[in-house]
């Protein structure tokens, strides 16, 4: 009854979120000076010419109706026509998600591992200058962001040591007989590897700069949490059956440890994929992020609207997901 | 007999969410000027509860659903709140559990305990300097210049409690209310904060409300005592009787499981479960019969 | 256990010494910059167009790290870029901390209504994609460094506020807010002398970081060419054109880098040495 309200209130003011939003995009890029119909003409079209798109485009209206047939469109799945690209926002916005979506969590994934294997070494060999050595790689990683690693990144393995690719989604001279833009998923399940690894030589660095930051938080609550479980009295007595130390924590400790830290992050995982909008520029990556900055340059209006609600609904319902997941791991407030 | 400085009648307390179920269950409880009153009870019985209505510092998910708190003949659930937090201030003061928590770890002592004495006395800055030094001094603390210096997690647990006793007594309040001020505290420094508090009271005629689980504690320094059991009243009377001839089978039960230097062999008996099943019933009577009267 | 507690307490003492010392090394480049530098930032020479650094092939003595695409001397343009840098970090971050900070009091104390408020706010902002939020509010009011100014704190004062709430949150239900509330303190009062002190900490470290953060902003906005103008010197237009002509000259892109990195890591550490030190109950 109570944990059915509490969900309830929470999915309202997720609404009120994605309406506050909304409202804010509209506004702001509607406040600014001059029109993005002038800018797309050629030079020397005549003041009709402009008039007329502009109208089209539904420019000529005031802010408020604008907003009110942008949102009846929006509920209705249209969410207008891009003025830079001329085509559906919608279809140029779900087209270019799947990279940004690939993207985002094959970082999450190097995030997890390489966090838990950071509180791994920490903890096994705690108290020696293993535990030291880890704890200023987290401070280094955790105050660096994922801007700078990404250029270091293509500095020295990308320049100095060309181990990896440094621009682009996938070699533009391969063949792609894929039907989805979910390029990675698509190869693993056509057993096409040898575009799968095409597809990681480009991904890696940029994804392992989205990497890092988080991997470092998830090491630091992970170390804590892990350092709190050994101690516990089931760990020590898995300890007393003659398991190695490593395989405590393995086994016993970290198993306990992970979910709790993992939905503790959660909130990290919307700082991760905001920094695809940066890191998709400078790895010159065609994901969602990249064309954002486009649209901004283009003043595109309606795609940047497009792409800013589409990132809104990502981070809102991956909060909601987590709060969630959250409420149900966590007994105390199920029952409360 | 004067009248009652402290007069709680017929208090009622529940969680905002689950008004049916009640945390305290229409209790009454007097203290007298200058009275040493036992407000005994195991944990969960609701003496802490009692404790924060009387300054109106109530968790926000606990509302008071009946009754009435009069400090000095006033009600202070039904003042302005302003009215309210003048009277609690200059009337009463709180010598809290635990002395860690009570303590602002970023303060030092000398501001914690001036600005205290500057808010309720309007004394200058130096002139509450002054005093704290006194307080401290009479509540034998060696060297009060390092103490008023000190942050709290420089002094022990001791030093602690008694600053907070100092503080508490600083006023000159009418009532002081001490909430199980030596559970916190290793067992060698209990009996000493235990014999300051009697003592300090004693000079200073306050009235105390003393909470404890402590039935041996209750022995020692209280003239009168009320029994707690599930948030309400089961036997409320003065001390010497309360041992002679317990008049409810809980209190009997309660002192004899209370630790007995004397008896070693008869001390902890656990309360039987039939005593406490019996006394539930008759809570559970009183609820329905409480809850039939407000519809 | 006590040699643990020294050596923790002696690496403190060196992460702020030496975030200190090369915050310091910023600082005062920015303040002498025309003193120091040993060229115009701004002059170009067609003839010295990707110098290499001084002790390499090529180079040509004077221009010690090299020379950029238009013969510009880098080692000046990243002497000059501090002032930018520096401006952002101590004008923006400071008054995102107050806004931040004073709105976060408010709704960890008070609660009711005032915090339905701002944490609506908060979980609007939340939901932008922070570089993302900051182009657009930068391409929207114009370049400049006013804008980059204004968009930093538009953006980064729920940094500020989150923090500073929960950590109020913590604080308003800890012993001694309520036995001074039994004294009789005002609640402006309690909040000023009690809950603020404790909530300190917490905001210098964040204070800190967020200068690092700052600096990282405008370097990203000059990145995709939106902060100031193009010819003065900012580290991230320096970046910007260095990506470009890696493959030519990879040191118009290594050495801004390089000082972008040190200065952001400096500003971080430099506030987690902070916080312990403004911690009595640490010292």
């Amino acid at each position: 009854m109570t944990i059915l309200r509490a969900i309830a209130t929470r999915i309202a003011t997720t609404l009120v979120t994605l309406f506050g939003v909304a409202i804010i995009v509209f506004v702001v890029i509607r406040v600014a000076p001059g029109n993005p119909i002038a800018m797309m003409l050629p030079p020397g079209a005549s003041e009709e010419d402009i008039a007329r798109l502009t109208a089209l485009y539904g420019l000529d209206r005031s802010i408020p109706e604008q907003f009110v047939i942008w949102l009846g469109g929006v509920l209705q799945g249209d969410f207008g026509t891009s003025i830079s690209l001329r085509q559906n926002v919608l279809t140029i916005v779900l087209g270019r998600l799947p990279a940004t979506l690939e993207l985002s969590l094959l970082a999450l994934g190097i995030a997890i591992v390489l966090g838990a294997a950071l509180a791994f070494v920490a903890t096994r060999w705690r108290e020696t200058p293993a535990e030291a050595g880890v704890d200023v790689v987290n401070g280094i990683a955790l105050s660096v962001p994922d801007f700078l690693w990404g250029l270091a990144l293509i500095l020295t393995l990308g320049v100095a040591w060309p181990v990896f690719e440094i621009s682009g989604r996938v070699s533009p001279t391969l063949d792609l007989p894929f039907v989805t833009q979910f390029y990675l998923v698509e190869s693993l399940l056509r057993l096409r590897l040898d575009i799968t690894l095409n597809l990681l030589d480009h991904m890696i660095m940029p994804a392992v700069a989205l990497a890092l930051p988080l991997a470092a938080v998830i090491a630091q609550l992970l170390k804590a949490s892990l350092k709190e479980t050994i101690r516990q009295d089931y760990v020590m007595l898995a300890r007393t059956k003659g398991f190695s130390e490593s395989r405590v924590i393995l086994h016993d400790a970290m198993r306990n440890a992970l979910l709790p830290t993992l939905t503790l992050t959660g909130v990290q995982l919307t700082f991760l994929i905001g920094g695809t909008v940066i890191i998709e520029r400078i790895f010159s990556y065609e994901g969602l992020g990249n064309l954002a900055i486009d649209a901004v340059i283009n003043r595109d209006l309606p795609l940047i609207q497009g792409i800013v609600i589409l990132f809104a609904v990502l981070f809102v319902g991956i909060n909601l997901a987590i709060d969630l997941l959250y409420a149900i791991l966590n007994p105390r407030l199920r029952h409360g | 007999m004067s009248a009652p400085f402290l007069d709680i009648a017929d208090l009622s307390i529940a969680l905002k969410a689950e008004p049916n179920h009640r945390l305290l269950r229409s209790v009454s409880l007097n203290v007298a000027p200058g009275e040493v009153h036992g407000l005994v009870g195991e944990s969960g019985a609701g003496k802490t509860m009692i404790g924060k209505t009387i300054f109106d510092i109530l968790p926000h998910a606990v509302t008071v659903l009946a009754g009435s708190v009069r400090l000095g003949g006033q009600d202070i659930l039904t003042m302005r709140h302003r009215d309210q937090r003048q009277l609690i201030a200059h009337t009463s003061a709180l010598i809290p559990q635990d002395p860690l928590t009570a303590l602002n770890p970023v303060r030092r002592i000398a501001g914690q305990m001036t600005d205290r004495l500057t808010a309720i006395l309007g004394l200058s800055r130096g002139a509450a300097r002054d005093r704290a030094l006194q307080l401290l001094n009479e509540v034998h603390i060696a060297d009060p210049e390092r103490v008023l210096a000190s942050y709290p997690h420089q002094l022990s647990g001791g030093m602690r409690q008694r600053v907070l006793i100092a503080s508490a007594f600083a006023a000159e309040p009418k009532l002081i209310v001490a909430d199980e001020p030596t559970t916190a505290l290793d067992v060698t420094v209990q009996k000493q904060i235990l014999r300051l508090i009697a003592e300090m009271q004693e000079r200073h005629g306050t009235a105390l409300l003393f909470i404890t689980h402590d039935l041996g504690v209750v022995a020692k320094i209280c003239r009168k005592v009320t029994v707690l059991f599930g948030g309400s009243v089961v036997e409320d009377t003065d001390a010497e009787s309360l041992f002679a001839q317990p008049k409810h089978p809980y209190t009997a039960a309660l002192i004899a499981a209370t630790p007995r230097y004397d008896r070693p062999e008869d001390s902890l008996l656990p309360v039987p479960a039939e005593v406490i099943e019996s006394t539930w019933q008759e809570i559970r009577r009183a609820d329905a019969a409480w809850a039939e009267a407000r519809r | 256990m006590a040699e643990a507690v020294l050596t923790r307490r002696r690496r403190r003492s060196w992460r702020l010494i030496l975030s200190g010392g090369w915050l310091g090394v910023v600082v005062i480049a920015a303040l002498f910059a025309p003193l120091i530098a040993p060229h115009d930032p701004l002059a170009q020479d067609l003839l010295l167009q990707r110098l290499p650094p001084a002790w390499m092939a090529g180079a040509e003595p004077g221009y010690l790290l090299g020379t950029d695409g238009l013969g510009r001397d880098v080692l000046s343009r990243i002497i000059y870029a501090s002032q930018v840098a520096l401006t952002v970090a101590f004008v923006a971050a400071p008054i995102a901390c107050i806004i931040g900070s004073v709105l976060g009091l408010l709704a960890g104390y008070y609660g009711g209504w005032v915090d339905q408020i701002v944490s609506r706010i908060v979980d609007v902002w939340m939901a932008f994609p922070p570089v993302l939020f900051a182009i657009l509010l930068v391409a929207v009011i114009g370049t400049g460094l006013h804008s980059v100014i204004l968009a930093i704190i538009v953006i980064d004062w729920i940094r500020f506020c989150r923090v500073v709430r929960a950590e109020t949150l913590v604080q308003r239900r800890m012993d001694y807010v309520d036995s001074a509330h039994i004294v009789g303190l005002s609640r402006i009062a309690i909040l000023v002398k009690e809950v603020l002190p404790n909530v300190l900490p917490a905001i210098v470290a964040l204070l800190s970081l967020e200068m690092g953060i700052a600096v990282i902003v405008e370097a990203i906005l000059s990145f995709v060419n939106l902060s100031i103008s193009t010819d003065d010197p900012t580290w991230g237009g320096m970046i910007a054109e260095g990506r470009t002509i890696i493959h030519f000259a990879w040191w118009v892109l290594v050495f801004p880098l390089i000082v972008l990195f040190l200065t952001v890591l400096a500003f971080g550490q430099l506030g987690e040495g902070l916080k312990d030190r403004f911690d009595p109950v640490l010292q």
